[in-house]
């Protein structure tokens, strides 16, 4: 387990970017060589003028294989067409490669752009040289360097040998976003065409000679262990070659086909020691949350005196359940370990990660162990964990054979990590004209940091500063953290406690905004009328770009006419991952279930750099957003996970999925998350407009419990 | 085990599996097909779809002896075997409308709405949700497979589509 906590890593990730020296730049001359043109880790141009560009984040449905290289080509003034990708696996050259919070475009948005701008300046110097003209009149453009002076042009791949001898510039102008022609275009993904062909290696997917397959078998008690095992019907089965215990808690069989392995564990005969937990449900978990609630919290905002506000008072008290994040390619990995060294072929958001822990658990260096990193079907932070990687190189080890690793999807719902299970406080004292004049928000919470046993500075989860942020500039506002305990374990999942945090918050104003007799949303407007600055961590929040995101909802929803007979809306706004983020659902109550017909989603994320990667990000988000509102809930009886598949655990299907309008607040601001903040704003939207509908408050997720 | 021969993609092929083994893993571990995939194991959802003798099917939960001297057809095959034009009009629609994210379940994806407009030429809305929401998908793609599905409509019938 790496020591840096998810927001560290981020945060490290950043800073490597900024900085743009620590093993970044390649030594010059070790890779400048004749055949190619690499000035720096990202960027590689061959004498045929193919650029290609090194993605070193993980490629889980974001579009990072295409956003990160537009980014980059942008400032290269490189030819589109001619690009290639290649993934980086676990590397020491790009920093932090975990891919989570958001962060693969706020994060690389600076080193990509200085990578492609430096090794553009050093081309137009190579064609300078080669001319002898001044570079000031060469212009780069379309993979080209050109002298209009003399109608002069030499492509990139004729520079390539003269321009890895120059010196690489240490201080380089970046385009002003006016003059992109890449970044802010529709450009078509370049995954898409093998996605669709059947094409695309996933994780599972891979194969190598000699690969073996094993399905393990997990102690189905949280916290429980491997007492013994009878191997004697497993070994019946045909193609079953081994069976043996991987670490404490789990049972591998080992066959020469996935079903093999499914049908080797199917008869397998395990004993558990169930550990301390055995008597675990949820509704003990919620009990301690309640029970949480009155400790000492640690602040995590605070504006004025929240206490001391004289008024009318108003409370309410929300809770939300674990949730599982169920991406449709079950876990898995493949792992060859060779005594000296071992390869792993991934679906993973962390290759670092895995490298490290592989190291530790195999007993290597981690230089020993090779990450590939292979396209992932879904992550939505389950892969932020590395136990499959863990446990397809222990099995290796113990077979001295390249073995994948398969997860079932009852594995993969019933031993995961999950959204942590909160209860949220919050209390108001509102002035005569109903408006609060003082808000506190207490979350009560497990932290999932805390429980893999990193750090949580000052009693703070530190993913909470990127997810709990204040929404409104009130005179008198309190946040609150309480770190509750649990042994179910957590994992980061898609939009993290941004989830809880806007659920709570936003149900929370609209029952003050009923409580005042006024319209929800211009009720929201005029809380954030005024232009404030609210800091929070290392977040500015500006009241400013919120109220924009919400007025553009209310536009484009047209928010002021009336509805047909039947239908009724809702409206939340909220901010995580430094992105603003405004959500209207439109729906209708079909025996007292919402049918949600429309959703206006609304984003100030800064630059967009792909308009049809950011729609995709805002509808998929949406789509997660309501099974997670709806229906998603895993619960805990006997120290189990209760659900086991996609019959008792129901993402949304088409029948339920609305039209999504997206829209993005026009902005050259750095770019900022666009992966998760359409999420946390879907659910108080929905349980908004369900008030309209029925005057029936929701306060407890999911929906349909 | 026993001998199984299936008409994989127009081509006969012959494996040595035990009769119940699902078709799925048939065709991933022995033929090496892997655009169909494992999604659930249980027919929930749909990523696993192939077509039986030009019917839908699950394979995940269809054991190969079901298959046995039927014709098969997966992702891989789908731009042959006389679904040709409907196939290459669906595959090239969902890049079009750009329909895949993560892209795990489009190939089952693709494979129902193959199965839908070789029954339904130019289907309603309705009648794609109800074909197709056997199908999953996390990444939410829903409304871009809607409009490939007209858009393919549209281009293998050549009357515009639905809408």
């Amino acid at each position: 387990m790496s020591p840096l906590s998810r927001r560290e890593f981020v945060a490290a990730g950043v800073a490597a970017g900024a900085g743009l020296v620590v093993g970044f730049y390649l030594p010059h001359g070790g890779s400048s060589q004749q055949a190619s043109f690499s000035p720096n880790a990202y960027l590689r141009i061959t004498p045929d003028n193919k650029v290609t560009i090194v993605v070193a984040r993980s490629e889980m449905g974001q579009g990072v294989r295409t956003a990160l290289p537009m980014i980059l080509a942008e400032e290269l003034e490189a030819d589109w067409k001619q690009i290639e990708i290649e993934q980086a696996g676990a590397s020491t050259l790009y920093g932090d490669q975990g891919t989570g919070g958001s962060a693969s475009i706020h994060s690389t948005w600076d080193p990509m752009r200085k990578a492609g701008a430096s090794a553009r300046e050093m081309l137009i110097s190579a064609a300078a040289l080669t001319w002898g003209v001044p570079r000031s009149a060469c212009t780069a453009e379309n993979s080209h360097v050109k002298h209009a002076a003399s109608n002069r042009s030499l492509s990139y791949g004729e520079l390539v040998s003269k321009a890895a001898t120059l010196p690489i510039p240490t201080d380089v102008t970046l385009k002003q976003s006016k003059d992109y022609k890449i970044v802010g275009q529709r450009l078509p993904r370049l995954d898409t065409p093998a996605k669709v062909k059947g094409e695309a290696v996933f994780g599972i997917d891979f194969r190598m000679p000699g690969m073996k397959f094993a399905l393990l078998s997990r102690c189905p008690t949280i916290g429980g262990k491997v007492l013994g095992f009878d191997d004697k019907e497993s070994k019946k089965i045909s193609g079953v070659s081994y069976v043996g215990k991987v670490g404490d808690a789990a049972v591998a069989v080992v066959a020469d086909s996935v079903w093999g392995a499914m049908e080797g564990r199917r008869v397998l005969n395990v004993t558990w020691d169930d550990g301390p937990h055995k008597d675990l449900n949820t509704a003990a978990v919620m009990a301690s949350l309640k029970l949480a609630v009155s400790k000492k919290g640690a602040s995590l905002y605070s504006a004025g005196d929240a206490a001391k506000a004289a008024g009318r008072k108003i409370s309410a008290e929300y809770t939300l359940p674990f949730m599982a994040h169920a991406p449709m390619e079950p876990g898995n990995c493949t792992a060859h370990y060779q005594g000296t060294k071992c390869e792993l072929w991934a679906p993973t958001q962390v290759p670092q990660d895995c490298r490290d822990s592989v190291a530790t658990a195999v007993g290597l260096d981690p230089d020993q162990v090779k990450v590939n990193v292979t396209l992932m079907g879904g992550g939505f932070g389950r892969r932020l964990e590395h136990d499959y990687a863990v446990e397809a190189a222990l099995v290796s080890k113990s077979i001295n054979a390249p073995v994948k690793v398969i997860w079932t999807r009852e594995d993969d719902m019933r031993s995961s990590t999950y959204r942590p299970a909160s209860l949220h406080q919050l209390s108001a004292t509102v002035d005569g004209s109903g408006f609060p004049v003082a808000l506190t928000h207490r979350i009560v919470a497990p932290s999932i940091s805390g429980q893999k046993g990193q750090p949580t500075p000052g009693g703070v989860d530190p993913d909470l500063p990127d997810e709990a942020g204040p929404v409104y500039g009130l005179p008198n506002y309190s946040i609150e953290s309480v770190i509750a305990e649990t042994p179910v374990p957590l994992g980061w999942m898609r939009s993290v406690y941004a989830l809880q945090a806007a659920f709570a918050l936003e149900s929370f104003i609209d029952e003050l905004a009923v409580a005042a007799g006024k319209d929800p949303l211009q009720y929201r407007l005029k809380l954030l009328a005024k232009d404030q600055d609210l800091q929070f961590f290392s977040t500015t929040w500006k009241t400013a770009r919120m109220r924009g995101v919400l007025q553009l909802a209310a536009e484009k929803s047209a928010w002021d006419k009336a509805l047909p007979a039947g239908h009724y809306r809702g409206v939340a706004c909220f901010g995580c991952f430094a992105s603003y983020m405004a959500e209207a659902v439109e729906i209708t109550m079909e025996k007292d279930e919402p049918r949600v017909h429309r959703v206006v989603a609304v984003v100030d994320c800064g630059q967009v750099v792909n308009p049809s990667i950011l729609e995709q990000q805002i509808q998929g988000g949406i789509v997660y957003g309501l099974a997670n509102a709806l229906r998603a809930k895993i619960t805990v009886e006997k120290g189990r996970v209760v659900q086991g598949n996609f019959d008792d655990y129901a993402p949304l299907r088409m029948d339920e999925t609305p039209v999504v309008e997206v829209y993005a607040v026009p902005s050259a601001e750095a770019p900022t998350g666009i992966g998760e903040p359409s999420v946390p704003p879907i659910a108080p939207a929905l349980c908004n407009a369900i008030y309209a509908a029925t005057k029936k408050r929701i306060r407890a997720l999911p929906i349909l419990a | 085990m026993a001998d199984i021969t299936l008409r994989v993609n127009g081509s006969d092929k012959k494996v040595s599996v035990s009769p119940e083994t699902p078709l799925l893993w048939v065709l991933r571990d022995t033929l090496e097909l892997t655009g169909t995939k494992f999604g659930c194991g249980a027919g929930l959802c749909g990523a696993c779809t192939v077509h039986v003798d030009g019917n839908p099917i699950r394979s995940c939960s269809t054991p190969v002896s079901q298959a046995a001297g039927k014709s098969v057809t997966t992702i891989e095959g789908l731009g042959a075997n006389g679904l040709s034009l409907l196939g290459q009009a669906l595959q090239q629609a969902w890049i079009a409308e750009e329909v895949p994210q993560c892209g795990y379940c489009q190939t089952g994806q693709i494979m129902s709405a193959a199965a839908l407009l070789a029954k339904t030429p130019n289907p309603t809305d309705e009648q794609i949700t109800q074909a197709m929401n056997g199908n999953l998908c996390r990444c939410g793609t829903y409304e871009r497979i809607r409009k490939a599905i007209h858009r393919a409509a549209g281009r293998a019938t050549g009357n515009g589509g639905a809408r």
